[in-house]
């Protein structure tokens, strides 16, 4: 799947800036140092629509630490924490 | 023979039309808003379809899924799968979705499919699809799904036609069909990937999605969501939204002050004085009166909310705050809960259900009564009427705005500072909730829903003032009117009265505050509602001061209390746990009497120590 984005280096989408636009390529739900289980946070990223293959921009973020941070996936905007956002590699 | 009852459910991702589309088929006016997670409770209502079948209809929370992660969710996973007791499994199960937006509803659907039930897929909010040039192969989809499919514009006149005529179809070819199994399971990770991955390939095969977003949500979030300017536009519409209480409201609050004077005065002027006079002029008129003249505020403040709740604003508003709120250990979608007390607790702690976290609801719950409800708003009015000087402060804030809009910041606060205790002594291994939320397209509040909002709490507030505020104008008047004064008394006739007694009885613990024996009686009855307060001292006073009294209760305070216990008795009203009904829903919300005697404490404990500080540091700046 990675050849979308071919050259591009892989990061969690936790680090990316403002305005960055790339593709998910895998979910890392056990990095992400989250209050919830891997499990249980890997299947709220899925249910909002966090899966591989899908385009995401990082719209907004907010003013302490930057966070949270509004998520373009797909035809939605999604806010999360950078923190649960760890869990979503993009390249 | 008459045909069976239908049973219809609508089930769906959250905000995606479900209640507007109840409302339409249903006549009903549940409550609909631009934001996910309006709906935290099971409504029933009915129809009769074209062709003359009687349906009931239930209209559910939004969920993702079926696992029911928080207090919401799991209501409309149990009625789904038929686990809720007295309640019949749904005959017909309507999907909603959002046009806009059919990726997370479609894999929704595929997991309803396991369930069994005869399912539909209704695309709702087609309006706006159709405006985005979305295109949908509604044959093709229903094929692929193996589900009838339509379309419907939930919030439009006729936009549910096609959606009735199918039900009716349904219903007419449904009867000789076998049940299907349930074998509904809890998806794990892989199938759910998998299910997202299936619809994902339905929805590339059916429907042509212009990758073009909404540019109107996207120019307005890019002032409203800025780090900076986002914070100062959330804080002037909370500043605009005080000010407005007392700024547009002062004209209209006045008329009806003149008209309930009139009207007093018009019950003194043609009836006999005696027992029914006084009964009319000081408890119904001083006493009802005293708290239905704050209807234009209730107004303007339920426009704003209500407004800010269509526009799509209190989403954003929870984004901005999540940072600020998470410091003090509230859980992201504790904002909004928190937002929608400033209307009234009670609706508040029920919004809580869409917190999954256990330990984050109950802190939630416990600082909702905190926020300053509509129901303070008479109380802080009338005293700060009375003793703030209507002042522009820097030429163009009023100053009473300015204390008003303090008093709610003192709230929000002190909310903010309990949480933080709590987090701090309660739950030592504390670990943040995650934050997730969708963004949802803003959309033109329409004037009919908002009206209908508007028109629902001026209802409700005066339907209270006709019941619980009139049947404690009653007691206390009848309080504050017997025994009657010996035979050449000098004192007025009211410090014979139980009330006084009674008020009396307390003053001495009250007085370490600053609070008066009036005030004392005024705080019994005031339990059961705050605004009751109001009415109470309007009773009281009345009773004890005669015709003028009667007529401005305001500038009677002016003369009887200190700055200092007017001071004192605001902060009160910041923390007093003074709404019976509050601690009613905190106890069935928590299913415990625990908690609610702990709110109660905690919330008396902040009041007096804080009326306390206030009374004690007023007296000692002169203003005794
Ligand atoms: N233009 C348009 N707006 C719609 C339509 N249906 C609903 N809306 C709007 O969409 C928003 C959400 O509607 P609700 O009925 O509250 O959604 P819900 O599914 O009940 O939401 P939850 O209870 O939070 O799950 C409101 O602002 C409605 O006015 C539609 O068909 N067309
Ligand atoms: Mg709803």
């Amino acid at each position: 799947m990675t050849e979308q984005n071919g050259a591009r280096p892989q990061m969690p989408l936790g680090l990316a800036r403002l305005g960055y636009s790339g593709v998910i390529q895998h979910l890392a739900a056990g990095d992400a140092s989250s209050a919830l289980s891997a499990d249980e946070l890997e299947s709220r990223l899925i249910e909002l629509g966090f899966v591989e293959g899908v385009r995401v921009e990082v719209l907004h973020e907010g003013i302490v630490g930057r966070d949270p941070i509004a998520v373009r996936v797909e035809n939605v905007t999604i806010a999360v924490r950078r923190r649960e956002a760890m869990a979503i590699i993009v390249a | 023979m008459e045909a069976p009852l239908m049973h219809l459910a609508l089930v769906g991702t959250p905000n995606s039309g479900k209640t507007s589309l109840f409302n339409a088929l249903t006549g009903s006016r549940q409550k609909v808003a631009n934001y996910p997670g309006v709906t935290v409770e099971r409504k029933e209502g009915s129809f009769v379809t074209p062709l003359g079948r009687q349906v009931s209809l239930v209209d559910l929370p939004g969920t993702y899924s079926l696992r029911g992660r928080s207090p919401d969710e799991e209501i409309t996973r149990d009625i789904v799968l038929g686990r809720t007791p007295g309640e019949a499994l749904p005959d017909l199960v309507l999907c909603v979705a959002d046009s806009t937006n059919l990726r997370l509803t479609i894999r929704l659907l595929l997991e309803l499919k396991s369930t069994g039930r005869p399912l539909m897929l209704v695309l709702n909010m087609f309006d706006i699809a159709t405006r985005r040039g979305v295109t949908v192969d509604v044959p093709r989809l229903s094929e692929t799904l193996g589900v009838p499919v339509v379309t419907s514009i939930a919030v439009r006149k006729g936009g549910t036609a096609e959606l009735l005529r199918r039900t009716d179809e349904i219903i007419a070819a449904q009867a000789p069909q076998p049940a299907r199994p349930n074998l509904w399971q809890p998806l794990n990770v892989a199938q759910l990937r998998a299910t997202q991955r299936e619809a994902d390939r339905i929805i590339a095969a059916t429907i042509s999605l212009p990758a073009r977003p909404d540019t109107w949500t996207a120019r307005i979030d890019a002032v409203v969501l800025h780090p900076v300017a986002g914070l100062a536009i959330l804080a002037l519409i909370l500043f605009v939204m005080f000010q407005a209480v007392f700024a547009w409201a002062a004209p209209l609050m006045e008329l009806l002050a003149t008209a309930f004077g009139a009207l007093g005065e018009l019950v003194s002027d043609t009836m006999p004085a005696g027992i029914l006079q006084s009964f009319l002029q000081n408890g119904v008129i001083s006493g009802v009166g005293s708290v239905v003249v704050f209807l234009p505020q209730i107004v303007i403040i339920f426009l704003f909310i209500l407004l800010l709740e269509d526009f799509g604003y209190m989403a954003r508003a929870a984004f901005l705050m999540d940072r600020i709120m998470g410091g003090a250990g509230l859980h992201g979608r504790a904002f909004i809960p928190l937002l929608s007390s400033f209307a009234c607790a009670i609706p508040g702690i029920m919004a809580t259900r869409v917190i999954d976290n256990r330990r984050d609801r109950l802190t939630t719950i416990l600082i909702a009564p905190l926020m300053t409800c509509s129901a303070r708003i008479p109380v802080y009015t009338l005293i700060i009427s009375a003793f703030i000087p209507a002042r522009q402060v820097w030429g163009f804030i009023n100053l009473q705005g300015l204390v008003m809009f303090g008093l709610y910041v003192a709230g929000i606060a002190s909310a903010l500072g309990v949480s933080s205790l709590i987090k701090f002594f309660m739950w030592r291994d504390y670990a943040p909730a995650p934050f997730m939320l969708e963004l949802p397209d803003y959309k033109m509040p329409r004037p009919r829903s908002i009206a209908i909002g508007v028109y629902t709490r001026a209802k409700m507030f005066l339907q209270r003032a006709g019941t619980t505020i009139f049947a404690m104008m009653v007691l206390i008047w009848f309080l504050a009117s017997f025994p009657q004064p010996p035979e050449g008394a000098t004192d007025p006739a009211i410090n014979y009265s139980l009330a006084a007694m009674i008020g009396k009885a307390l003053e001495p613990l009250l007085a370490p505050v600053g609070f008066n024996w009036q005030i004392a009686v005024a705080l019994i009855p005031g339990m059961a509602a705050r605004e009751v307060a109001v009415a109470a001292l309007g009773t009281v006073y009345a009773i004890e001061g005669g015709k003028e009294a009667a007529e401005q209760i305001g500038a009677v305070l002016a003369t009887k209390w200190s700055l200092a216990t007017a001071l004192s008795l605001l902060a009160w009203f910041v923390f007093a746990p003074q709404c019976a009904s509050t601690l009613a829903v905190i106890r069935r919300e928590t299913a415990s009497w625990t908690w609610m005697w702990v709110t109660f404490g905690y919330m008396f404990a902040l009041a007096y120590a804080a009326s306390f500080a206030t009374y004690t540091i007023a007296v000692a700046l002169g203003a005794g």
